[in-house]
């Protein structure tokens, strides 16, 4: 008897408790699930990335050494700047496969101008605007003309290529006394001993300042949030007003000027050398670390910091490679292959076990 | 006037425009260029447009192998590679048999190179198919590794052979037509015949299309996906075959490379989308044409093979245009609104809105 009444006078406020609190509990929980869904490839990416150096340390040692990581930072620094472009076009569910060759036109036109005696800071500026200028062919192309964004950026990347190679098929060198080269100032931040410094260039500075630029771009401007909007579904962001023609274009332009800052920090590191074959393939390292950073190519989810992940473990595989000097260099292409392959599919059965 | 207003909306009618401006042009340069000879050492014709059509021959079968995986909405990012990789087995057959005159020997090489171009094809579709990997990735993955299984079979050497049987793939005629030539419009005609008078065209299209419902519908995306990856290599191994058996020596970085862009934009020239659901192979054919004359064309102008691309760019952008519906609509406006004053009007519109499958991969 005592159960039965104690049942009905305690069974209103357990059924009002669950109902006003748990639920939002739940819900605040399984909103923070789903959220942290889409992380789980970039945070697995992040895993195998410290099993590859710990790999690289214990079997080849000195990778946990600052002179190593500071010359994967300089070394990579123009990757990590256009894995930064490329993330912003791949989220809007394009591709941008021209970044290499505007990288090569701009560093040769760029050195060209310096040569015939502009001003050094004008003519970096100019090798901005360079690929800017492709980037908005690319993006009128692709907005008002429905053109594929494969189909329109390989076009740059075949004119890109085309281009520099009529103004120079033999390397140029920036003028002795050219500001580009200041940009390859070695800093010591770190005196340690011997080589074991830790030193970044200037080169490195504009990369995270334009993967910080980018980050706050996605995340914090209007702009940014329309990315991901076309991204995830082109006509619901179309329906809810947001324009798209003027992001979609600027998308472009971004990634063309990008391509043209990366040429600037690369002619710098190379000592103002430019050729017409300089970035061959550099788009498709771009689009792996993107890729391996858990951005889908399908467009409206993925992170940039995912792809500076990317970025490095692209880094650590050719560290890895360096380092053991025993490949046969025929091999070199299939490891490269191979250790994508297992990347990817860990990745997939990772990012599967956190889905189910 | 209906057939004329057909033609201009046939996507491939402007390439062969193009072939025609191109040929055009190299006409001008030397009136003598259409000319066709009879050499008279080896009594076989000669001549530069039986020559584009003889470099044509690797182009159209990397192109067809394309069209159907573009159509699925894949894209195979490897054939370069696997046109290496077939040029490569064939060259170390002939090498090692060392059979200057066996005609066994170039089919041992052609069934070799043939055999492991269906083996890393199936590969490239049970990523895409089975994994579930996307196929730029998976394929992007295969044309770095199958490079390298080039370079391994050739132990990094470019390696040359000699088999007349097998040097007459692309150096003999039939019909005054070059060989390679007439083989590979024979095999277009007959995987046209196979896709077109099968349902399998059909199926490849509603996969392209969309996976889901063609499953529901009772089709097995699986079987279809790695068959289309599988045709695509063993097609881009056959155009490799052709392609060495020009010069009878295999490059292993030089063969085949940049191929794939080649041949993607000889689909898209074609009127196939990268958004998948249809394919043109008649399309495709008149695509890889057209890349064929314009690299002929380049060279013959005397400017740097360096330079080819920003040519080839040109062309790309001007065709691309062409097909595009604001263009058309702007360009034939006032003759289409003559006879039919809305009706091109509301297609258009009802085209450009749902574009949200301008998805690549």
């Amino acid at each position: 008897m005592t159960g039965s009444r104690s049942l009905a006078e305690t069974v209103p406020p357990i059924a009002d408790l669950p109902e006003s609190k748990q639920p939002e509990q739940v819900n605040r929980l399984s909103r923070l699930w789903g959220r942290s869904q889409s992380l789980v490839p970039t945070l697995a990416a992040l895993v195998l990335l410290f099993g590859m150096l710990i790999y690289a340390e214990i079997a080849y040692g000195r990778v946990f050494h600052a002179g190593t990581m500071s010359s994967l930072l300089v070394g990579f620094a123009p990757t990590i700047i256009l894995a930064v472009g490329m993330t912003i076009v791949i989220v809007s569910a394009g591709i941008d496969l021209s970044v290499g060759a505007v990288v090569a036109f701009s560093s040769v036109a760029g050195v060209m101008i310096m040569n015939i005696g502009v001003n050094g800071w004008l003519s970096m500026l100019l090798m901005i605007v360079f690929g800017a200028t492709f980037g908005l062919i690319a993006g009128v192309m692709i907005q008002y003309f429905n053109v594929q964004p494969f189909i329109a950026t390989l076009a740059m990347m075949f004119l890109a290529r085309g281009l520099a190679s009529i103004l120079s098929t033999t390397p140029v060198m920036a003028p002795a006394d050219s500001p580009i080269l200041l940009l390859a100032t070695d800093w010591k931040i770190v005196d340690g001993p011997k080589v074991n410094d830790f030193t970044i260039t200037p080169g490195v500075i504009i990369a995270v300042l334009v993967v910080i630029g980018g980050m706050f771009f996605m995340h914090r401007f209007r702009m940014g949030r329309t990315v991901y909007a076309i991204g995830g579904s082109e006509s619901s962001a179309a329906l809810m007003g947001l324009p798209i023609a003027k992001t979609r274009v600027w998308i472009y332009i971004i990634s063309g000027a990008l391509a043209g800052l990366a040429a600037i920090v690369y002619t710098a590191e190379v000592g103002g050398k430019a050729q017409n074959v300089t970035g061959l393939g550099w788009e498709l390292d771009a689009i792996a670390a993107v890729v391996i950073g858990g951005t889908l190519l399908t467009g409206g989810s993925g992170y940039i910091l995912g792809s500076i992940v990317g970025v490095f473990v692209i880094a650590a595989l050719r560290l890895i490679i360096t380092k053991d000097g025993t490949i046969n260099p025929e091999y070199l292409t299939i490891i490269t292959g191979a250790v994508l392959l297992i990347f990817v599919v860990l990745q997939r059965v990772l990012t599967r076990r956190g889905a189910s | 006037m209906s057939r004329v207003k057909t033609a201009l909306h046939t996507p491939w009618f402007w390439a062969i425009v193009g072939i025609a401006l191109l040929l055009l042009i190299n006409t001008i340069k030397n009136p003598a260029y259409l000319a066709i000879s009879v050499n008279p050492t080896t009594g076989m014709l000669t001549g530069n447009v039986l020559d584009i059509l003889r470099v044509s021959a690797p182009i159209i079968m990397i192109a067809l192998g394309m069209t159907f995986v573009i159509a699925t909405e894949g894209i195979d990012l490897s054939v370069g590679s696997m046109m290496a990789v077939g040029g490569a087995v064939a060259m170390e057959t002939l090498s090692a048999l060392n059979a200057p005159t066996s005609v066994g020997a170039m089919f041992a090489a052609i069934g070799l190179a043939l055999l492991l171009a269906i083996a890393l094809g199936a590969v490239n579709g049970i990523l895409v198919a089975v994994v579930g990997l996307q196929p730029f990735i998976s394929t992007l993955i295969m044309m770095l590794a199958a490079r390298g299984i080039a370079r391994v079979i050739t132990d990094g050497q470019n390696t040359n052979a000699t088999n007349e049987p097998f040097r007459q793939l692309a150096n003999g005629q039939i019909l005054g037509l070059p060989t390679s030539f007439v083989f590979a419009i024979a095999i277009v005609v007959l995987i046209a015949v196979l896709m077109r008078r099968t349902a399998l065209g059909l199926m490849i299209e509603s996969i392209g299309i969309n996976p889901r419902a063609s499953r529901l519908a009772g089709i097995r995306p699986r079987p279809i996906l790695i068959g289309v990856y599988v045709l695509s290599a063993a097609l881009a191994a056959v155009g490799g075959l052709f392609s060495v058996s020009e010069v009878m020596t295999v490059s292993v970085s030089g063969t085949g490379n940049l191929m794939e862009l080649d041949a993607i934009l000889a689909v898209v020239i074609g009127g196939t989308s990268l958004a998948g659901g249809k394919f043109s192979i008649v399309g495709s054919t008149v695509g890889a044409l057209l890349i064929a004359t314009l690299n002929k064309t380049v060279l013959f102008l005397g400017i740097p093979a360096a330079a080819t691309p920003a040519f080839k760019a040109l062309v790309i952008i001007a065709l691309v245009l062409l097909q595009s519906e604001r263009v058309r609509s702007f360009a034939f406006r006032r003759t289409t609104s003559a006879d039919t004053p809305s009706g091109p009007a509301t297609p258009a519109a009802g085209e450009s809105t749902p574009v949200t499958k301008e998805v690549v991969a």
